[in-house]
Order: structure tokens, then sequence, then C-alpha cells
């Protein structure tokens, strides 16, 4: 780093300067993002399915005994058979084990999204670096690391998941790691590396370079900053298609977990009731409703997040 | 062309190589080997295990069994399923994999087709109600969960309606006497689709050159008579029943196939066609006077069309992921099927074979768009 010579009034009216931009383009952002209308919906949903995973630890400590309403190991004494149609004490009825489905969907939905936010942290950190290296490196390092990321794109995902697990015992947390690894450095590393390519080319990078910046130091300071917005892009794309491989993986019963919204479908289907549709609506709706919905919501944010990042999208 | 071509097949094989070596350290990079999956069983004697190691090579070298699981899978030997036994993987997957082929291909290219039509009029009228109802029914198509769609479909088509049969290939019932086995008059099918395809293919390349108009009626006109031709013969051909019953079956787990992924084409068109819409030629065909029509399938559409083959790769990826959830839905004995199957029951010979069939077509897919583009797009002929 050059020795900063500048008085400490003056780096501070600079912060003031640089959060007044931010501010500002933010503001900007914001009408952009309101203006696309498809990713408010998104939002509104996204958050409705995060007041329910909150709501679900405050209820279970507060109104619903724990023996009723686990969601994994609790039993509804309180009605004669089992599955139980919706009742006032189950809005959503209870499963073929006799479990609250109201309470497993909200107990689900904090797992979709810890697992939805993890498989999307690895992602990120993974494409950026990789994107970040490919373009900053050029040359060997670029040329394997983008036909790996061919590999990687050209394979399909839930194929792959499917036959690791059967390889080995795959969970939340395995899960996530894949989906992470899987999209890191294929579609996501591929689609920040362009973005890289026209980061590294910009005459502050060889200002850093000739003053003596280390090569960890420009990715790390002045690349990957400049990546982050169409990463947070493609966070949202991973994030619909962690939840949607993990209900896959769990509707076929293939995962190694104790609940989720795959696997209340998975438990329909074994006892029987999965062509019942119309008198066990509530054995097969909810769960599948609230998968199909939330990854839909995240989709739709992304898409609007794009219009908003690429500015070729843009109205004229 | 051709050293296009020729740079980019042995571009194929080198990621064939990568991939086969993937899938290898894959399966051994777990703890045991194959007799593992037999270590719980008390009837088995610890010679029968020794015999076993030795007969699957777990106990050689590891670059020797690297070689072997090479020699192997390129010579079409994937060794025996286990769940299927005594029929070999090879012999498995040649049953299954023109099922997949036929449910497969039929929807990517409806998909496409739908995908690329309706993107060209969300793009055209962007901001309208169309725009958005589009929009929102495709990403909830895309985003669907399949397992549950595929439900619903069987549930409302089949269970209600009753109009199709509730899964599988074929009705045992209307073979029980049949003159032929269900496998021979599927390929008797498959080569008629691919020759269908091949004309329908020939009509567009002819007719793209001429007016709008006049290349929608003989497009339309000559695919409407040799489908009529196609039909004559089959119901000539006596076994005309047999075929129309598995094309019951198969309409079902088409249509959700095309259903959940056009919307991919769909909104890429749309994107891609947003960018072209800005360029200088665009205003200069709607300056010289062109009808909006015009202006929208041969200026627009026509540069839009490259970017959407380019990520065709991408939705191949979806395409085959979807394809596998809705088989083992559907019950539709395909490759999607067995890999889900051999999974569930432990069957690691077949699971993995299956696997690496997957894997080479994808590659081949790849391939295919890649040549597509090559004719498309006159810049990459160099």
């Amino acid at each position: 780093m050059v020795v900063d010579s500048a008085p400490v009034a003056d780096a501070r009216s600079l912060w003031r300067v640089r959060l007044g931009l931010a501010g500002r383009s933010l503001k900007q952002n914001w009408s952009l993002f309101l203006q696309t209308r498809i990713g408010i919906l998104g939002l509104v949903i996204i958050c409705l399915y995060m007041l329910l995973a909150l709501a679900h630890p405050i209820l279970m400590n507060t109104v619903w005994d724990e023996r009723i309403y686990d969601p994994v190991i609790g039993f509804a004494f309180d009605e004669t058979e089992q599955p139980a149609p919706p009742s006032l004490s189950h809005p959503l009825g209870t499963d073929p084990l006799g479990r609250d489905i109201l309470s497993q969907l909200m107990f689900s939905a904090r797992s979709e999204f810890l697992l939805g936010l993890l498989a999307a942290v690895v992602t990120v950190c993974i494409g950026t670096m990789v994107g970040a290296t490919a373009a900053y490196f050029g040359g060997l390092v670029d040329m394997l690391l983008m036909r790996l990321a061919d590999i990687m794109i050209m394979m399909p995902g839930i194929s792959i998941l499917i036959v690791l697990s059967a390889l080995m015992e795959v969970g939340h947390l395995e899960l996530a790691l894949l989906i992470g690894i899987l999209s890191g450095f294929g579609g996501t590393g591929v689609v920040l590396k362009s973005q890289a390519l026209s980061v590294v080319v910009k005459p502050y990078i060889e200002a850093a370079r000739t003053s003596g910046g280390g090569t960890l130091h420009i990715i790390l300071v002045h690349v990957v900053p400049n990546l982050l917005p169409l990463s947070f892009l493609y966070m949202m794309f991973t994030v619909t298609s962690a939840i949607f491989s993990e209900a896959v993986l769990s509707f076929l019963g293939l995962l190694d977990v104790r609940m989720s919204w795959g696997l209340m479908i998975h438990t329909t289907e074994s006892a029987g009731y999965l062509l019942q549709v119309g008198e066990y609506w509530w054995l097969i709706f909810p769960a599948s409703l609230s998968i199909t919905l939330l990854c839909s919501s995240f989709y739709l944010l992304g898409r609007s997040l794009d219009e908003v990042v690429n500015p070729r999208l843009r109205r004229i | 062309m051709a050293a296009y071509i020729a740079k980019r097949v042995l571009q194929i094989v080198l990621t064939l190589f990568v991939f086969l070596t993937i899938v290898f350290f894959l399966v051994n990079a777990q703890p045991g080997d194959i007799s593992r999956l037999y270590a719980l069983d008390p009837n088995l004697p610890p010679e029968t295990r020794a015999q076993m190691q030795e007969l699957f090579g777990v106990n050689e070298p590891l670059w020797k069994q690297y070689l072997v699981h090479l020699k192997n899978t390129l010579t079409g030997d994937l060794g025996v399923s286990f769940s299927l036994y005594p029929r070999t993987v090879a012999d498995v997957i040649k049953e299954r994999l023109p099922r997949t082929l036929v449910l497969f291909l039929t929807a990517t290219v409806v998909s496409f087709y739908l995908g690329f039509g309706l993107g060209k009029i969300i793009a055209w009228r962007r901001g309208g109600w169309v725009e958005y109802t589009s929009t929102l029914g495709g990403v909830t198509l895309y985003t669907v969960f399949t397992p549950w769609f595929g439900l619903m479909m069987i549930w409302l088509f089949a269970f209600k309606a009753g109009w199709f049969p509730i899964g599988k290939f074929l009705d045992p019932v209307v073979w029980q006497d049949a003159p032929s086995d269900a496998n021979s008059i599927f390929n008797l099918m498959l080569a008629t689709a691919v020759i269908l395809s091949v004309i329908v293919f020939g009509v567009f390349l002819v007719t793209s050159k001429r007016r709008l108009g006049m290349a929608r009626v003989l497009q339309v006109g000559s695919i409407a008579v040799s489908v009529l031709i196609v039909v004559g013969v089959w119901l000539s051909s006596g076994v005309g029943y047999l075929a129309w019953d598995i094309v019951k079956h198969m309409v079902l787990p088409i249509a959700t196939l095309t259903l959940i992924s056009f919307a991919g084409t769909m909104l890429l068109t749309r994107n891609s066609m947003l960018e072209v819409i800005r360029e200088d030629y665009v205003l200069a065909a709607r300056a010289k006077g062109l009808p909006e029509k015009a202006v929208r399938d041969r200026h627009v559409a026509r540069n839009a069309l490259l970017p959407v083959v380019t990520s065709f790769v991408f939705s191949l990826a979806f395409a085959i992921d979807g394809g596998v959830i809705i088989e083992s839905i559907f019950s539709w004995p395909g490759m999607g099927q067995t890999l889900v199957a051999a999974t569930v029951s432990e069957d690691l010979p077949l699971a993995v074979g299956t696997f690496v069939f997957v894997g080479l077509f994808v590659l081949l897919a790849h391939l295919a768009a890649d040549i597509l583009y090559a004719y498309l797009d006159p810049r990459v002929r160099y």
C-alpha cells in the first residue's frame, strides 16, 4: 500500500463521499428494481416465508405443546385418526404419522433458507475466486479452470447428486457444499470470469500493480469487490437450484435429513396417499406449493436484479 | 467449418477422458470396495469375499484399476447389474436408451420451438399484460416442483379425466398376443421420428430464404403432407395399434417435460431480443418500411437466436434433470428411471454405468449444438 499522507479529516470526508455515492446508487437501483414489478412479488413471498421460519421457534416455546407439535417426533393425540383434516388446532391437518403439517412446513422453511444461503455463499466464494483468478492470470490457469467449468456446466446437477447419494451419506450440509462446488466451478464461475475480464483491463489495476501491489492483494481488494453485484445476482439462482435439488432428492428418499418439504411428500408417497389429491390435499399441496413458490420467488428476484445490473436490458 | 468441427471433436474426446477419470475417482474415493456391499451378509464366507475382490479386481493397484476402468468403459463393458442380475449394464442401457432419447428429444425440440416463439412475442410487447402473465407463468413452470407437477398432470389427465394411461411404457393387455415385441416396434417408431425430423429440418432449410407468408404456407403444407403419409404407412402396417399404445403412454410425460422446460428458452429469447432490438440494423429495417413481422422474425429474432443456441447446453442439463425426475414419476422405463431405481436399490454398477451414458449423451448433444451454432453464425467459419 502507498502510505497515505492525507490528513485524517480528508479521509473522513472521503468516506462521506463514498457513502453518499453508495446511497445514491442504492436509491437508483431500488427504483429500477421497483420498475420490474415481478421482483417485488418475489421479495414479498420470500419475506413471508422468512416470517414463517422465524415464527416456528417462538410458537414452539409459547403456544404449541412440544409433544404434539414437534415436526419430527410429535404426535397429534387430540385427533382420532391420522391423517387428520385441517382443524382449528391443526390448521393444515396432520400427516399419516400424526405430525402437524403446519409445524413441519415452518420448521422446514428455516432449513431451506439455511441450505440456500450456505449453498449461495459457497458458490459465490468459489465462483468469484475462480472468475477473478482465471481473468487475472489468463493462459494455462484460465484454460484449465474454464475446461473444468465446461464439464460442470454440461453435467446435469440432479443426476450427479443422485449418483453421489448412492456413494455417500448426503445431508443438508453436504448438499449445500456440493451444490456450491458444482455451481461455483461451473456456470457462476464462467459468468463472473467474463465480468472480471472487463475489470482486469481497467487502469486502476495497472496502477495497483505498478505501485507494488501483490497478486493476492490486487485480486481481493481491486477485482473481487467489482464482481460482487453480479455474484449477488447469481446467489439468487443458486438458492433456487439448492432448494429445488434438496426437494427432489429428499422426495426420492435419497437424502439424510430429519425434515424437509421434499421429505413431507416422500412420507405421503410411501404411505400411499399420493394419488388421492382431492381427498387428502393437505398432504400434498402445502409442501409442494411451498417449494414451487420459494423457488420461483428467488428466481424472479434474480431476474429483476439482472435487469438492474445489466444496462442492456433496461428500457430505452 | 470442417476444421472447426474437428477441433470441437478433439475437445469433446478430451472432456470425455476427464469425465471418465472423475467418475472413476468419485467411485474409488468411497471407503471400502464393491465387496463391502456384502460385508454385512453373515452367509458370506471370507473366501468368497476374497474371491469376489479378485473377480472385481479391487485388490489391484489403483492405476491398474483405472486403466481397466477406461478400457472397459470404452469397449462398452460396464459390468453386471446387481438388481437385474444376470443382465449386464450395457444390455439394460441398450434397451432403455432409445426410450429416453425419444422422450427427451421430442420434448426438447417442442419446448425450444415453443419457447422461441413465445419469447419473440413477449419481447416485442414489452411491458404489456402478455409479458407479465407469460413471465410469471413461465417462471412458475420453470421452477415448479417437478414431481408434484408430474403428479398433478397424472391426476388430472389420467386419473380424473381418464384420457391417458397412468404411467408405464405400454399396456400389457394390448400386447398380449402382439406379432412382435415392444423394443422392435419402438425402434421402428424411432426411425420414423428421425425421418420425419430430417424432412422438417430440410423444409425449414429450403424455405428459410422465401418471403415470410409464402414460407409459412410451404412449411405447414409439406409437414402436414409428410405426417399424413407416415400415419398412413403405420395404419396399413398392421402393428399400428401397438405403436398407438406406446404413443398414448408417451404423450403425458412429453407434455410435462415440455411445459417445465420451455420457459428457459422463452425468457432467454426475450432478453436476447431486447439486446438485439437496440442495434442499428433494426432501425434501418424499420426505416425501409418493412412490415413489423418481418423486422421481428427476420432481423431481430434471427440474430437473437445465437445466444439462445449457445445456452442450449445449460438447458440441456436442465432438461435431462427434468427427464430423470419425470421418468421416475411416470414410471417410464428410461435412463432416468433406471438411474434413480439403481441408486435407491444400491445397484452401483448400473447407477455408474447409466451416469456415464448420460454424460456421454450430454457431450454428443454439446457437439451437435456446436455444429448447429457454426451453421447459424457465419462468423465462426474460419
